[in-house]
Order: C-alpha cells, then structure tokens, then sequence
C-alpha cells in the first residue's frame, strides 16, 4: 500500500497562528483602524477603571456645586444637581460598554437562530421568517425603538431588549445568505448520507461557517448601536434618572445649551468620538477581510 | 515553413504572501507557420503560463522575470503595451479560453462582441464589421440570425465555445492559443468542437498552440507536443512519436497512466505529488518521484536537448552524445 | 448474484420557479430508469450533461427523494422511509463526491471530519474512535499525524482519498462514486483507481460508479448502463457494451473518445447540441442528434428491446 508523502502544498501545522500574524500586520498597516482601535481601547478602559478614575459619586446631588463651569475640580463642570459631568460621562462609559454587549449578544443569537433556520430549511419556513423580518425592517430604527421601548416601559434593560429586536435583522439576512451558501456544497451532503440531522447539521456545520461574517457585521454596528441607545437615552425611554448614560446626561443640559453648554456638550462629544471609533474600526476590518479573501 | 515562433529560457514568478512561485524555471517553446503544437500537462505545469506570458497577459503580483519571445522576428517581451494591443492581440495572435461562457461580456449581445473584435482586429468602422457577423457565425456552424442577438448566458457549452472561436478566427490571426477549449465540454460536443477547429484552421491557415490535460486530443489534433512539468518543459516530439516512445520517465509514467478502452495494462500513475512551486525540489524538478534518479539529477536541472531527430527531452539519463535543443 | 440494489421505474422531476408569477419548469431529471446492481460489481452508469446520472446514484440513496418509483435495498423497500428509518440504512450506503475541493468542511480537522459518522451513529469512547480513524486512514494510504491537519493542506488526490475514507469508515455495503477522479490529475487518477479497486476487494464493496469518461469505464466497470436525458438508451456487461454497442448515442460516445497516439481518424460525431432537459424531444430523445433517425423515431418513444441475455438497448433500429 502506498503512502502518501509530506511533501504536499501547504504542510504548516501552525496555519491558524500565521493567519493572524498576517491580521495583526495588515492592522497595523491600516492608519484609520489604529486610530479606531486606541479610541475603543480607551474607551473600554474609561469604563472598565471608571471607579478609579471619576473622582466623584456621579449620582450624588449637591446643589451647592450646581452649575459650575469646567476648571480644575470639575474638569468638565457640573450640572443643575450639582453632579460632576466628568464623573458621570466616566461611569456613563461602563452603561455604554453594558449596552454594547448586550445588545450584540442578543440581536447576534436571534438573527443568527432566524437567519440559519431559514436559509437551511427554505420553502415556506423561509417565506415566514423573512415575511416577519421584513415587517421589523419597514420601520426606521429609531422610532421603532422608540415604540418597542415605549411598549416594554422605560429603563435600560428594556432599552436594551428594543434596541436588540431592531438590530437582529441585518444578521438574520446576512446569516440567511451564508447559510444558503453552504447547504448547497457538497461537504454538507456528505454529512447528510452519513446520517447526520437537521439540527447537527445547523448547529455544528452551518452555524460555524456563518460566525465570521456575522462577527464582522455585529462588529459595524456597534457604533449605531450607541446612537440609538443615546436617542432613546435622550427621550427619555431608555435609562432613567439618576443614571449617567450618555444620552440621558445630554438630555439632562438641554435646556441649558446657551449659559452651561458643558452639561449636553461632553458626553456628546463622549458619543461622537466613540462612535467615529467604532465606524473606524468597522471600515479597518473591512479592509483588511477584503484584501485576505483575494489571497 | 518559416519559424513563428521563439520562446528560449521564459521565466516567471509570482510574488505571493506566502513566498515566491516560481512558475516558470526557463521554458522553450518553438512554433513554426501553420504548425499545431500542443502544450499537455498536470496542475501546476505552467502551461497556461506559458500561453499567457507570450500574450504579455501576465498581471501583478505574477512577473515576467526573463527570457525571450520572438514573434514574426520581434521580442514581444520588448514591445510597449500600447503595440502590444495595437498589433499583436487579437490581431496577430489570439486567444480562447476554457470557460467560453464566462470569457464573454454578459452584458452585450454575441453580435455585438463578434462585431468588436472584428472591428479592432481590421481597424474598420462597427458598422462595417456588423455585416461580416453573419459570414462569421456561418463558419462556425450557427445560426446567425438568432445567435447574433443572443446573450451569453442564453448560449450553451458548445455555442459559446463557437462565438469565442469566431471572434478570435475572424481575425485571421497567425497563431491561435487555445487553452483547454474543450475541457468544460461534454464528450460529444468537445468532438464537434475540435473537428470545427481542425477544419478551420486548415482553411485559415493559422498556427496553434493547444494546451490540454488531454493528452488524446493532444495526439489527434496536433502535429508536435510539448510535455511540461512543474514551470519547466520536459520533452518535445512529433505528437505520435511521444505516445509510442516517450523518453522521459515523467512521460512514460503519464501516458501508463492514461485508461484505453481495450487495452488490459494496469495503471500506475506517478508515486508522489506535484512539488511546491514556493521552495521547488534543486536540480531536476521531477527527480524525488523519479525512479531513475541519481545524483547528478539532484542538483543540476537538465537542458533540453535532441536525443533523436527532432525528439528533444531534459533529462540526465540522455545527456551524453546529444546536442543542444 | 442477487441484487443489492434494485431500481424500478424511477422518476425524478424537479420544478424550477422562474419568478413568482410565471408557471413552474418542469425538469425531467430521471424519467423512468429501472436497473439491477448485483452484489459485489462495479456498475458504471455514463453519461453527459443533463442526463440524470449523478440525481439517479442521490435518488438511490435518498438524499433526494424520488417523485415515483421505487428502491430497493438488499430486498428492502426504502423507497418511502422517513429519516428516522434511514438512520441504520445511511451506515450501509455512502457516497463519494466529484469535487475534492468542496467536499470536506474546511473549518474542521480531518480527524472529526473522517470521525462524524462515527459520533452520529455510535456510542465509541474517544479512544476507539481514535483507533478506527488511524486505522481507515492507513488503508486510503494515509497517516495517523495527518488526523491533525485541515483540509487545505492536502491535495486534489488526497482529499478525495480522505472522502473516501469517510465513506468506509462507517464500512457500508454500497458506494455511489460520483465522477470521483474527474477533477484529478491523470496520475492521480490512476493511482485513485488503483485504491478503489483495492478497498472494493478488502471491504467487500459494491459501487455505483457515476462518470462520463469511457476509458475509465472499460477499467473499472462490469456493468455499464448508458443515459441520455433522464432515461438508460443501452444497458448492458462491459464486453456488450465496448464490443457490440447497438444504441447510435452508445456508438457515438465511444466514437467522440480521442484515441491516444492513432492519430486523426474519421469519426461519427453526432450533430446539434444536447436538448435542454426543460424541453426534451418528443419521440426518441435522441432523434434531434442521431444520424440514423427515421421517421418513427420523431413520433414514437422507443421500448427496451433486450439484444441478449443482460443486454438491453432503447432503439427503434432493434425493435
């Protein structure tokens, strides 16, 4: 019996580790993605350290310190409550991250769940699935937001839960895409004649595969993510008072944008420079996905 | 007949993240006026490089290191880009490819792209080279009157294959590279194919270059063939003298390889894998899957040279009392 | 012999939506084929594009189910079992594919990929899977270490090597091969064949081999049965068919195969292009390209006519 040699096309055991290697080097070759990076970076870092850093409670209410322009002990002022805006746009970032989170997780496990089952299966249960999907995407985000968060009641928890029930059908499309994509190759027949079922066919073959490009996508989101949870913040729907989201504390220094401009204008400059972060590295990624698949 | 074509010592490398292949380790390649050469060959011969590069198709990251292309007398390696386009492609030399389907536009018409070539081809007016689309579907066996207004999706295999070899024979070209035109064909259709090639060729009196995996058609179609393995030719003969005494061993085990109906030999194949281009084995690129190898074969790559009256081989075994190819 | 696998007058159709308004096409893919695989033969089914080989060796091991028509299966009729009752059936019938390059999941390992039908169908501990994974690679002429690596570090022929290995692991009775060497190097491919003659022997196989290259039928084969658009025009050993084939299209395959090394020879190629399978001719399916069509041939689909014991041929020449 003759045996195969070791001297065949690619024999690197260690492919994984030199795939991101090569990531690593493409990233630091992309100017904007690194700017990306570091304000994420930052910004993780602001609410991972937020107690270390604010120097102040961010829900104590002092009226004697109302008001207060920035200087030195309230770097970026005080509000009409006498709360540090420093404090609050620090501990406002770990809100933020929590959102984030949460919300990608959710909308990534409901619209990876919709996308796969309806790729696989096809027919009618696609028709359904994408029929329901169409229904939560003729709405703009915002205001179907808004409603699903007046619905639910307000708080950010609820924020969080309407947020996600808008955001999950890009990833339901995306992963719909990729699943028909793949039920058709051959390697997924072959499962089939060795036995395998439907459903460890979805969850141990399909589902893999679909994971980069939805990771990618949930990745580009965020930033928007963020927007709309400051929008329902600053209505009013999402967290409420005393706590320090972004969006809220803007709402907060809304009547007062003309004498005390600091209350709305850092944590929104807060939003603008994380969402500039996010919409940088979401392009970076981009780039250097497109590029490696040519390879 | 005259001498066409002069290929001597072509070398290309492609510049690839995981290192540099090099596809091409000084290939030879003559062609004479209404000569069919054929190119056969495994994956990863070079074959279809080889086709390319005297074409000057050869884009980054892929480069045309070194060596010589003598057309019709000229260094096409030598000429500008725009003379290239200007009197070369698709005028003293054209191509067709192996999916005809896809070689062609999808978003025009077969008459439109017919009328096109033959437009730049014989710097005539689209207008004027509108009326010789008809002549030219005709020759190739379609119906002109619905093929011309015909997409390239509508068409099948065979149908497409016909446009592509309209538009590159409409052009009366010197040489016609062929590569693989009949390998996405159906057994049946590729034979009507290759007898509408042989027929029209005769008739327009054009040189071809045909490169196949099929060494049968190979033999049918072509006077002389050339065997490439891994970026480097490894015999040239008369296209009946390579089947009946091939010398190379990579020659001889290719064609034990081939079934034939009724013949009762067990096939063999070749022991081992083609080798990677990125770090190719010294010396001779076939000597770790040669059971002749000895040590010269090791590290010293073998010329090509006339073992026998117009039978050319690179191999160590025959290097003594032969003269340089 | 008896049969391990019998088929009866089997149809496939399948129906492509064009849009959401226009009528459904009707594509005929198997349209009546009936045939025998005796125990322990290679039986090669030949074919071009559009003829149905490849949806016949899917039908007959359900991965697609048949429109009508029935399956047999070492006498069992499985033609209407639902997937719970094919489980203990799919451990007996397998299926090699033409494309190494798609046919193994590229994110995984080889040795889950060989593994899987293991883990689907047995309760093994870690260790015996291990062992009959390094044990089924070495007889496809791999190694234990290559359990480790992926997919795309292999090449064409050992991949296909590695989808075999995944059929037999499982050590089934029956294979459908489906133009299992087409995609590979003609050196490789000898070698392929080789081991499939090989593992025929030692596993005491029966296979279906799908192709449309004739030589490697007359290599394999010992049974031929030839389609054209969805129906078997000639069937028949391999000495009726490569000796005294009867069917025009037959003569014609064997006729378009260049020879090696003969040089140019006059042959009779049939004319016009092979019929979509969306609007197939009426009449024999084959008139529209045969050289000796008559009149009835446009009318009148032809019957089986058996020439001799075993060998049948669809042709109004022969009835």
């Amino acid at each position: 019996m003759e045996t195969e040699g070791s001297n065949i096309v690619v024999s690197r055991r260690n492919l994984m580790l030199e795939d991101w290697k090569h990531t690593l080097y493409l990233w630091r070759q992309n100017k904007l993605a690194m700017i990306g990076t570091v304000i994420i970076v930052f910004f993780i870092a602001i609410a991972v350290f937020a107690p270390l850093i604010a120097p102040y409670d961010p829900v104590k209410v002092d009226l004697s310190q109302a008001l207060l322009s920035p200087s030195f002990e309230h770097i970026f002022g005080t509000d009409q409550f006498g709360r540090d805006i420093f404090s609050r746009v620090i501990y406002g970032a770990r809100i933020e991250v929590g959102i984030i989170l949460l919300v990608t997780v959710i909308s990534g496990a409901i619209g990876i769940a919709v996308g796969i089952t309806a790729g696989y299966f096809g027919g009618v249960i696609d028709e359904i699935l994408m029929r329901i999907t169409d229904i939560f995407l003729a709405f703009p985000n915002l205001i179907l937001a808004m409603a699903l968060s007046a619905m639910l009641g307000r708080g950010v928890f609820n924020a969080i839960i309407a947020i996600s029930l808008v955001g999950w059908t890009v990833i339901a499309r995306l992963s719909r895409a990729e699943a028909m994509k793949i039920k058709s190759l051959p390697y997924i027949e072959a499962i089939r004649a060795l036995g395998a079922g439907n459903l460890r066919i979805l969850l141990l073959h399909i589902l893999p595969m679909c994971m980069s490009p939805v990771l990618v996508q949930l990745s580009l989101r965020m930033g928007s993510i963020i927007l709309t949870a400051a929008g329902l913040g600053f209505l009013g729907l999402g967290a409420q008072p005393p706590t320090p989201e972004w969006g809220a504390i803007v709402s907060d220094g809304r009547s007062y944008l003309v004498d005390q401009w600091w209350i709305s204008t850092f944590p929104g400059l807060f939003i603008a420079l994380v969402v500039l972060g996010f919409n940088l590295l979401g392009d970076g990624i981009r780039d250097i996905m497109d590029p490696r698949i040519r390879r | 007949m005259k001498r066409l074509l002069d290929v001597s010592d072509l070398r290309v490398m492609f510049h690839t993240y995981r290192g540099t292949i090099k596809a091409l380790n000084g290939v030879r390649l003559w062609l004479n006026e209404e000569e069919r050469l054929g190119i056969v060959g495994e994956t990863g011969c070079g074959k279809s490089v080889s086709a390319l590069s005297i074409m000057r198709l050869i884009d980054p990251p892929g480069e045309i290191t070194d060596g010589e292309v003598v057309f019709e007398g000229l260094d096409l390696l030598k000429m500008s880009e725009e003379e290239m386009d200007k009197s070369v492609r698709g005028k003293k030399i054209s191509m067709i490819f192996q999916e005809p389907v896809s070689a062609l536009n999808p978003v025009f018409k077969v008459g439109f792209q017919i009328a096109e070539a033959i437009a730049h081809s014989n710097d005539i007016s689209m207008d004027e080279a509108y009326k010789k689309v008809p002549e030219s579907l005709e020759m190739v066996g379609l119906d002109w009157k619905r093929s011309m207004e015909l997409y390239p999706h509508e068409l099948s295999g065979g149908m497409a294959q016909r446009v592509m070899i309209a538009m590159a024979l409409a052009v009366k070209p010197k040489l016609l590279i062929a590569d693989e035109p009949t390998s996405a064909l159906d057994v049946t259709i590729q034979a009507q194919i290759l007898q509408l090639l042989d027929e029209l060729v005769r008739m327009g009196k054009n040189a071809v270059i045909l490169i196949t995996h099929d060494l049968g058609i190979a033999s049918e179609f072509c006077d002389r063939i050339t065997v490439m393995y891994a970026g480097n030719v490894i015999e040239v003969s008369d296209s009946q003298e390579v089947f009946q005494s091939p010398l190379h061993p990579y020659s001889k085990g290719l064609i034990n390889s081939i079934p034939i109906i009724g013949a009762s030999k067990v096939l063999r194949g070749i022991p081992g894998s083609v080798p990677d281009l990125v770090s190719p084995p010294p010396g001779c690129r076939f000597h770790p899957r040669c059971e002749f190898c000895f040590d010269r074969c090791r590290v010293e790559l073998p010329d090509l040279r006339e073992v026998k009256p117009d039978h050319f081989v690179a191999c160590h075994l025959y290097s003594d009392d032969s003269k340089e190819g | 012999m008896e049969a391990l696998i019998k088929v009866e007058n089997l149809k496939k159709y399948f129906e492509i939506k064009k849009s959401m308004l226009s009528k459904p096409l009707q594509v005929k893919a198997i349209n009546g084929i009936s045939l025998e695989i005796p125990k322990g033969v290679i039986f090669a089914v030949v074919g071009e594009s559009g003829s149905g080989k490849s949806t016949l060796g899917r039908v007959i091991l359900k991965l697609i189910d048949p429109t009508s028509g029935k399956v047999f299966f070492d006498g069992q009729d499985i033609t209407s079992l639902k997937s719970k009752d094919m489980i203990k059936y799919r451990k007996q019938m397998q299926i090699v594919q033409q494309d190494p390059y798609n046919s193994l999941h590229p994110r995984k390992l080889i040795k889950d990929i060989v593994g899987e039908g293991l883990k689907i169908h047995y309760k093994l501990s870690a260790e015996e899977i291990y062992l009959r994974i390094k044990e089924i690679l070495e007889c496809v002429g791999l190694r234990e270490e290559h359990m480790f690596r992926y997919p795309h570090e292999f090449s064409g022929g050992q991949r296909q090597r590695i989808a075999i290995a995944r059929a037999l692991v499982l050590r089934p009775k029956f294979l459908v091969l489906d133009e299992p060497t087409s995609a590979l190097d003609v050196s490789v491919q000898a070698r392929t064949l080789a081991l499939l003659c090989e593992l025929k022997e030692n596993f005491d196989l029966t296979y279906l081999f799908i192709t449309h290259n004739l030589a490697v039928v007359d290599y394999m084969a010992s049974h031929v049965a030839v389609m054209y658009l969805g129906k078997i025009m000639e069937i028949g050993s391999k000495d009726d068919i490569f000796s005294r084939p009867k069917h025009p299209y037959t003569v014609s395959l064997l006729e378009a195969i260049p020879s090696v090394g003969k040089g140019k020879r006059v042959r009779m190629i049939p004319r016009g292009e092979i019929p979509s399978p969306v609007n197939l001719p009426k009449g024999c399916l084959f008139h529209t390209r045969c050289v000796q069509a008559k009149d009835i041939c446009a009318k009148k689909d032809p019957q089986e006519v058996e020439i001799s014991p075993g060998h049948m041929c669809r042709c109004h020449l022969y009835s």
